[in-house]
């Protein structure tokens, strides 16, 4: 192996790379934006939902009720239809995400210490968010309804001459303690996922293109007839990405700190080295995907192929023990998976590698394999 | 190195069903100018590129520089300089990046680097251009960083794959001028091209026609070795000459170049129905030219395929 060789490519990459405005933007812009659409945009957490609210009562109670929707910090109500139609409406011009509907007699029922029901509408497009209002809005309803159930039994007791005390409604109470993600924030769930999701694009795309361009423009006929290996071939191609990935990486890991305040429990070392490790896999899928494609399009495409499955079975935004049981089988052999369980242990619980392990283990493999196998498929010759 | 700078026998290749190159033998001295001539899909490119080591052929030997193409590549690739038919150069990196980059591949360095360089550029007269990039050089300007970047390790032999191929007739000459000094300075060039007067440059020439050598010796024997004779006959309309003369049995064909017609009397025809044919015009016997040779050669190629 010569090593002028290789710098010589690395240093002519770098220099293409800076000075085409294309792959300059395609190595900086993109992670930022994604990360910026991630930790602000993307937000499956549910706070001051818009709802209706259609009371057909109209009286103290109904007004109670109201309140301790308006007092949680999940609802506000926005609108107060007077009529079906109108809350019908709202649902349908998406204003409001969910409606009430108090009917006529609700307090009465109440006060005679009968039975009663009040209607929710729940906007259910997104199924995730409309199941997380329809738990706030039980769980309101709910410690209303025992609060009422008390007031009703402590009156009676009253009425028959009982003891004035105010008795405690006998029950279980559910001490709650979230552990790695105390606030709950689905940000910090995704936000070490982002880090997974650009370094793979950044690095498996850039090397892909790097090479198809050489054979697009016709150059890499021209490198095969000068001395130059294979594999000083290869090196000199991914060294530069491989470098490019990891300051992407570290850019997040910087952001998301400063920035999203996502909490950082771990080594930064272990992560850095599963960085490493993993990057082997996509430089070499990269380059594997250089050796069947040839063209920038047929690169872009064959990319895609790969990493929009890899990205979906990597649990970065839908946990894996919730997928069907065979596919969770085929996530044993996405090396994204691997990583993201990495990235989440080492920022948020403060993994070590005595935990991770398994993890490091399999990436190490995979990066193993795959990279000698695109080296194996990549020659130095035409055919 | 005395004997062939290269040596070829019985070179086939297939890709699949298809045989590109069809049992070819040919070799080429030192100092030599070897024009490779034939239409598109011949086998031209996929002979240059096996000769470079960039295929392996199906059978068949090949020397280049006394070196083994299969078995010795790397040492057949510091002797040769190959510039492909769409040479590739790096658009955003400047002239002098492009020679760099070459020349640090094959391990030029230092002060051995500049003096290359610098002859180079004298030659090929783009000194004043060293800072711009590829991308924003014309395409004759293209052609010559091309070409300086296949030089940079001093080969011994050059491959051209129609290197003139788009570039105007100016440039053209220019760059054949080049390729004249560096053959006296013991270069040997095997050459590919469309253009047949590019092909009348060359010292030997062979036409290729579906993976297989048709003819090959010199431009002068070849433009004799048509039994044919030929007469020029100039004039108006001489579309409807053509025309006309095509329907004479003595005639073999007749081509036509412009405002002239090249006519072909079959061997030993004699030229009196000929001459009839057309009264009072002023038939001149000429030598054919190569494009004749090869028209008329690959015509009979068909024509006996057909037959067979």
């Amino acid at each position: 192996m010569n090593f002028e060789r290789i710098r010589e490519i690395i240093v002519k990459e770098l220099r293409q790379s800076f000075r085409e405005p294309r792959t300059r933007a395609l190595m900086f812009i993109p992670p930022i934006i994604q990360f910026l659409v991630f930790g602000f945009v993307v937000n499956l957490d549910v706070e001051r939902s818009k709802l209706a609210w259609y009371d057909q009562d109209n009286s103290p109670a109904s007004r109670e009720l109201r309140a301790s929707f308006e007092s949680s910090e999940y609802f506000i109500v926005t609108n107060t239809p007077s009529n079906p139609a109108e809350l019908q409406d709202l649902m349908d011009r998406e204003s409001v995400h969910s409606g009430v509907v108090v009917p006529p007699g609700f307090a009465e029922d109440l006060a005679r210490g009968r039975s009663t029901r009040i209607q929710m509408l729940v906007e259910g497009t997104n199924s995730n968010t409309a199941s997380i209002l329809v738990n706030y809005a039980s769980d309101i309803v709910r410690t209303y309804s025992s609060g009422r159930m008390v007031d009703l039994i402590t009156q009676k007791r009253m009425a028959r001459g009982g003891q004035i005390a105010k008795m405690q409604a006998p029950g279980i109470d559910l001490q709650q303690r979230v552990w790695f993600n105390p606030e709950l924030k689905s940000r910090n769930y995704f936000i070490p996922g982002v880090a997974v999701n650009i370094i793979t694009i950044v690095t498996l795309m850039l090397t892909a293109m790097a090479i198809v361009r050489e054979k697009e423009i016709g150059t890499m006929e021209q490198l095969m007839v000068t001395p130059i290996k294979p594999i000083e071939l290869m090196l000199g191609k991914t060294l530069p990405f491989a470098v490019v990935g990891l300051f992407d990486l570290t850019l997040i890991v910087i952001l998301g700190i400063l920035v999203f305040r996502i909490p950082f429990a771990g080594n930064a070392f272990l992560l850095l080295g599963a960085s490493i490790l993993f990057l082997f896999t996509t430089l070499g899928v990269g380059i594997l995907i250089s050796t069947v494609s040839n063209t920038q399009q047929q690169a872009n495409l064959s990319t895609f192929f790969f990493f929009q499955p890899a990205f979906m079975l990597s649990g970065f935004a839908f946990p894996i023990r919730s997928m069907p049981e065979p596919v969770q089988w085929l996530t044993m052999v996405n090396p994204l998976r691997y990583f993201v369980e990495i990235c989440r242990g080492v920022f948020l619980k403060g993994s070590g590698f005595d935990v991770l392990w398994p993890q490091f283990a399999a990436l190490a493999v995979f990066g193993f394999c795959i990279i000698t196998f695109s080296a194996l498929r990549f020659h130095k010759r035409l055919d | 190195m005395s004997g062939p700078m290269i040596e070829v026998r019985n070179l086939t290749r297939a890709f699949g069903p298809v045989t590109a190159v069809n049992g070819i033998s040919f070799s080429v001295a030192r100092g030599e100018v070897f024009g490779l001539v034939g239409p598109d899909g011949a086998g031209k490119t996929t002979t240059l590129r096996m000769l470079c080591g960039l295929m392996d052929p199906t059978s068949g030997e090949m020397r280049v520089a006394g070196f083994d193409t299969v078995t010795q590549t790397e040492q057949v690739k510091d002797h040769i300089g190959y510039m492909a038919q769409k040479f590739g150069l790096y658009g955003d990196l400047t002239v002098e990046e492009n020679m760099r980059f070459y020349a640090d591949l094959f391990g030029i360095t230092g002060q051995d680097c500049e003096d290359l360089m610098a002859n180079l550029l004298k030659m090929t007269r783009m000194e004043p251009f060293r800072a711009r990039p590829a991308a924003k050089l014309s395409g004759g300007m293209k052609q010559k960083l091309a070409l300086m970047c296949t030089l940079l390790h001093r080969p011994q032999i050059l491959f051209l794959d129609e290197p003139t191929n788009g570039v105007d007739p100016v440039s053209r000459r220019d760059f054949w001028a080049i390729l004249y000094q560096l053959v006296k300075d013991g270069l040997t060039v095997m050459v590919t091209t469309a253009y047949l007067d590019e092909a009348e440059r060359c010292d030997r020439v062979a036409l290729m026609h579906q993976g297989k050598f048709l003819l090959m010796d010199t431009p002068q024997v070849l433009r004799e070795s048509l039994p044919e004779v030929c007469y020029e006959l100039r004039g108006d309309d001489m579309r409807s000459v053509r025309d006309r003369l095509r329907q004479l049995p003595s005639v073999s064909h007749v081509e036509l170049a412009g405002n002239s017609v090249h006519v072909f009397l079959r061997a030993g025809e004699r030229e009196t129905e000929l001459f009839a044919a057309v009264p009072g015009a002023s038939f001149r016997k000429v030598l054919p030219s190569l494009e004749d040779v090869f028209i008329s050669t690959v015509r009979n190629a068909g024509a006996a395929r057909d037959a067979a």
